[in-house]
């Protein structure tokens, strides 16, 4: 069944205030049901407030093969962290 | 461990076993499908409403135990009694068979199991209140569930849709059942611990006729009226069930975790 039936990438958001997480994916024939399949399979033990799904064929992803020319380059930039102020003591959550 | 005959019990508390006894059985019957549904996503679907129909059954059997007294307990009413002292409705042991009759069987169920969760909310009985509260949240993801599936099998292929068919043939003469009043369910309702069928019966049809409409399947005319389960007699299946869920308190009795 599942060769025929489609794949949904799953996001949870787990309490207000964070973001939507990838957790993994389900199969099911139309979206109504893998967000209840989504349900069923990703928040059994409390995880979730919210949950989206994605058709797993609308995401279009990066080629390992071009992990080089696309990551490489930022490795050697660490002028680009935010690493190089002084924090001053008031500031307690940075 | 002996069989445990209950005789002489009061409406309510006749009440409490006749909702406790739907709710275990029809847990028992949808924890047969672990390991085996059509796809892993359903198989834990199932197991889920399983666990929240057991869950049900716990707690009246333990509110139960409590207004009974002897010291009886939850495990007493699950594991000691035979067939005839069962009082689930009939719908509810009719076994698995494919995918579309578990789904038929269980909207049939949960359509009515809402409403009656719905009304219970202001019984008299205030324990029963809560649990009525904290099932009629998981009665509403049952009836979603079973619903959508409902429409998407009698809205799918030729094979699902006469799938459908032969489901509903074989559990709609079980509906009626569901809506039946005795003088024990009278007395309860007249002591405001039970909800009375009469008005749960346009919700569930409600519910029913607007997944038959959305489905495409006809609507049969009213329920059959299979019926007996509410006093103990039964089809033959229960007692199949019974004998696998109850083989370890019989074969080593009184046996504990």
């Amino acid at each position: 069944m599942s060769g025929l039936t489609p794949l949904w990438e799953v996001f949870i958001r787990t309490r207000n205030g964070m973001a939507h997480r990838h957790v993994g994916s389900v199969h099911a024939a139309d979206a109504a049901l893998a967000l209840q399949a989504a349900r069923d399979v990703y928040t059994r033990r409390g995880e979730g407030l919210s949950i989206w799904v994605v058709p797993s064929n609308a995401i279009t992803a990066s080629d390992p093969a071009d992990k080089d020319e696309l990551f490489e380059p930022a490795t050697s930039k660490a002028y680009r962290h935010p690493s190089f102020y002084d924090i001053p003591d008031d500031i307690e959550n940075m | 461990m002996t069989t445990l005959a209950l005789k002489g019990l009061s409406p309510h508390l006749t009440y409490l076993l006749r909702l406790a006894d739907d709710q275990l059985i029809l847990g028992h019957r949808l924890s047969e499908w672990a390991g085996h549904a059509p796809m892993l996503e359903e198989d834990i679907a199932l197991a889920n409403i399983a666990l929240d129909h057991i869950g049900a059954a716990r707690a009246l059997y333990q509110h139960a135990a409590t207004l009974h007294g002897d010291g009886l307990t939850e495990d007493d009413y699950a594991y000691r009694r035979d067939t005839r002292d069962y009082l689930n409705a009939l719908l509810v042991e009719r076994p698995n068979g494919d995918f579309a009759h578990t789904i038929v069987r269980q909207l049939l169920y949960s359509a009515f199991a809402l409403p009656l969760w719905q009304a219970l909310m202001t019984s008299s009985d205030t324990t029963l209140a809560a649990i009525a509260e904290k099932s009629e949240k998981e009665a509403r993801y049952h009836v979603r569930h079973a619903g959508d599936w409902f429409v998407r099998l009698g809205d799918g292929t030729g094979e699902s849709k006469a799938r459908m068919d032969a489901a509903i043939a074989a559990l709609w003469p079980y509906g009626g059942e569901l809506f039946e009043t005795d003088a024990t369910l009278a007395a309860a309702i007249e002591a405001g611990v039970a909800a009375d069928p009469a008005a749960i019966e346009p919700l569930w049809r409600d519910t029913i006729e607007a997944a038959f409409d959305e489905s495409g399947l006809p609507l049969p005319d009213r329920p059959g009226r299979q019926t007996g389960g509410r006093s103990g007699r039964h089809t033959e299946h229960l007692g199949f069930l019974l004998a696998e869920m109850q083989h370890l308190q019989r074969a080593y009795p009184g046996q504990r975790w």
